[in-house]
């Protein structure tokens, strides 16, 4: 690989990293919310986090170029505490990213909360658990599978992530250049040698991750009640 | 047993776009051979200015124009692998000195129809100076992406004429095209950016806000070249479209919208 694509590569782990863990610290309570409210709301709420699946990115893409100047409240409040704009910046791309991928991780989460979680948790209530606590001893451990999935699919949909960034990112090196912008890039620069070397990492990456999956599901199969 | 809703939503998205769509559809339809009608793929930043060309030829002489607007990057990977274009409208001469050194083009045909105007433009009023590109307090200044576009390759040597390469260095936002890096100042993501004066042009009068243009001297003119491509030697409409854009009507309404004509 030309070296000029290695922070590309690495720049995109980074962010996929990132946006994995934040919507894991962002999902994981929303998930559980939404298994176990009563709430009327809850048919929208769930809309709104499914709407990123349906939506083209270049829409998400040009809501946040509006939503992230530095004359509005969100741009302006971000430039006022970090000195730095949302447009073109790592941070940027990161909030982007969590809402793009938002739906990878709370489906799986709800669906596993929603299958081992009520009656375990109204089990350790009976033994007088902490609600917390069954939370974490009882609930999280139950969910192991959908945690598996929901972790390797937004990992998997950050790397692949292409037009919203292309949109915010204003395509810097080492700051807002992804694997796909790249890819992008040197397709259109007539420059196919570094482009198929570049997809095929993408390529090869993505099917390990979800061969991964795949594997770990088989494995550990769930016997439906 | 989880439904995995967001692995099939991933197969299912479409990542091919329309223009692929669009391509498929032409494919199941076979091209009439009707003399008097052509199809044009103009580069995006050219799209008012045709618009208008078009109407004014089609009205001058009956025949009937079909326009395909993409990057001029994408339209050449078009037309090497079989679109059915008569004429390829580009951004920059390289794509099209490629076609015909490819034998792609009817010979002869390849000439300069506009040459386009770069300018450093904000949308806030007033008078905007070089200067500008040298303030301390200066964040952003969006560019077409210089390895893609002919503008943004204009942009990256004016800043250099001026000095200004290290000082902008990790200032510079790169659009994918000139109308991204337009529609980054617009949004106002980035202060100041290099545009078309074309673009700009083509705002409302009070919207037109400030703008500098850098002398013809700073910067490689940025030749836009149309070529009549093989497969249309005997088109009708394209060739009377060809002699169109080369007379004298063609080039005020195309100097009217901020280009330089040969």
């Amino acid at each position: 690989m030309t070296l000029p694509d290695l922070p590309a590569l690495w720049l995109t782990l980074r962010l996929a990293l990132t946006t994995t863990g934040l919507l894991l610290l962002i999902g994981t309570p929303l998930a559980w919310w939404l298994a176990t409210t009563r709430t009327r709301a809850k048919p929208v709420i769930e809309a709104l986090v499914a709407l990123p699946l349906v939506l083209p990115p270049t829409v998400l893409g040009f809501y946040l170029l509006i939503a992230f100047n530095p004359d509005s409240p969100i741009g302006s409040f971000w430039l006022s505490v970090t000195g730095d704009t949302l447009t073109f910046s790592f941070a940027g791309l990161v909030i982007a990213s969590v809402i793009y991928s938002l739906p990878f991780m709370v489906q799986p989460l709800q669906t596993a909360f929603e299958t081992t979680g009520r009656s375990a948790m109204e089990l350790a209530a009976s033994l007088r658990a902490a609600p917390l606590d069954a939370f974490f001893t009882v609930a999280m451990p139950g969910a192991a599978r959908g945690f598996v999935t929901a972790i390797v699919l937004s990992f998997a949909h950050t790397l692949g992530e292409f037009g919203v960034v292309l949109m915010v990112g204003g395509n810097i090196p080492e700051r807002t250049r992804v694997i796909s912008i790249a890819i992008y890039e040197h397709v259109d620069n007539l420059a196919y040698a570094e482009a198929h070397t570049l997809s095929a990492i993408l390529l090869g990456l993505s099917f390990i991750v979800l061969l991964f999956v795949y594997a770990f599901n088989r494995r550990f199969p769930v016997h439906a009640h | 047993m989880w439904r995995k809703p967001p692995f099939q939503s991933c197969v299912i998205k479409p990542r091919i776009g329309l223009a692929g769509a669009m391509l498929a559809l032409l494919a199941l339809f076979p091209a009439q051979a009707q003399a008097d009608e052509a199809t044009i793929a103009v580069a995006s930043n050219f799209r008012p200015v045709m618009a208008e060309l078009e109407t004014v030829f089609e009205s001058q002489t009956g025949h009937d124009l079909t326009v395909s607007v993409g990057s001029t990057g994408k339209l050449y990977t078009q037309i090497i692998h079989g679109a059915p274009y008569d004429i390829f409208l580009a951004a920059d001469e390289a794509r099209p000195k490629r076609l015909e050194a490819e034998s792609q083009i009817v010979p002869g045909t390849r000439f300069t129809y506009a040459i386009g105007q770069l300018t450093l433009w904000r949308p806030e009023g007033g008078e905007i100076s070089p200067e500008a590109l040298a303030a301390p307090d200066l964040r952003h200044v969006a560019i077409a992406n210089p390895e893609l576009a002919p503008y943004g390759a204009a942009a990256t040597e004016v800043i250099a004429g001026l000095g200004l390469t290290g000082q902008l260095e990790g200032k510079l936002v790169r659009g994918e095209n000139i109308g991204q890096a337009f529609a980054f100042v617009k949004t106002g993501n980035a202060e100041l950016g290099f545009v078309a004066l074309s673009q700009v042009l083509s705002l409302e009068d009070g919207e037109r806000g400030a703008r500098w243009d850098p002398p013809q001297t700073l910067y490689t003119p940025i030749r836009q070249d149309a070529v009549l491509l093989k497969r249309s030697a005997d088109n009708e409409a394209a060739q009377a479209f060809i002699a169109f854009l080369r007379g004298d009507d063609a080039k005020a309404i195309i100097s009217g919208y901020g280009y330089d004509t040969p």
